[in-house]
């Protein structure tokens, strides 16, 4: 699993590659807390994490993002997910991630 | 599931260790290839034993050194999958497998595991071990 981060206009997109299950988690967890810190800042703030090259995820990754949202979303962040497909993009309709974390194209 | 003459079948014994989860998804999903499975039905198997695995390391084992022992067989287009740990087991099995179900919430857990197991596969057992731990048996039957 690698993140990579850019800075838009709009939001900072955080770029996921790789498998996101309970080996990766506590990485994806301190890269995104480490910067998330960082753009409270400047709140309010949107993040887009871009799921397109997440290869696998399970129920250990629902986690990673509930732990997120509920950390980050009382600070005036807003997070959202685009480029999600199979697989993954099925197991955050079905565990209602989208309704915390809009889907986004 | 017990009493299947499976016509081809593997059983691995590993550390449980979370660098070993990727190592036992792509096993168990290299020996399903046989029975043809689709790109979706590869990735719900590989999605319920990840879970399956996952709460073996992280709930019955907490972090302890531990052996899992992973049972796959095949018969015609059926597959068969049991993840066997000596861990601590679960009190309450019923209410485990409830959506959204965790002991460990401030870790971040989402309780979903048992949820995707039984969504992902045809058919899901849960039963703690007389030897001390969780047996978790799924099937599913590829198209």
């Amino acid at each position: 699993m690698e993140i990579k981060y850019k800075s838009t206009d709009s939001a900072l997109i955080a770029n996921l590659s790789g498998e996101l299950d309970e080996c990766t988690a506590e990485y994806v967890r301190m890269s995104l807390d480490t910067v998330l810190s960082d753009l409270r800042l400047s709140s309010p703030a949107k993040v887009v994490l871009d799921f397109g090259s997440v290869t696998f995820m399970d129920s250990t990754g629902i986690g990673v993002l509930l732990g997120r949202y509920n950390k980050f979303s009382k600070q005036g962040i807003e997070i959202a997910i685009k480029n999600a497909s199979g697989h993954v993009d099925r197991i955050l309709k079905m565990t209602g991630i989208y309704e915390i974390m809009p889907k986004i194209s | 599931m017990e009493g299947i003459q499976f016509e081809n079948k593997f059983k691995l014994e590993i550390d449980a260790r979370l660098e070993n989860e990727g190592f036992i998804r792509s096993m168990v999903t290299a020996f399903a290839v046989q029975i043809n499975p689709t790109l979706s039905e590869i990735n719900d198997i590989k999605t319920a034993v990840s879970e399956a695995i996952t709460n073996s390391i992280v709930h019955g084992y907490n972090g302890k050194a531990g052996k899992i022992t992973v049972v796959v067989g095949i018969k015609q287009k059926l597959i068969d999958i049991t993840i066997i740990d000596n861990g601590v087991g679960i009190d309450d099995i019923e209410r485990a497998k409830q959506p959204f179900f965790t002991t460990r919430a401030k870790d971040e857990r989402s309780g979903m595991g048992f949820t995707l197991m039984e969504s992902f596969m045809d058919s899901l057992s849960v039963k703690n071990n007389p030897d001390g731990g969780l047996i978790v048996n799924m099937t599913k039957a590829i198209n």
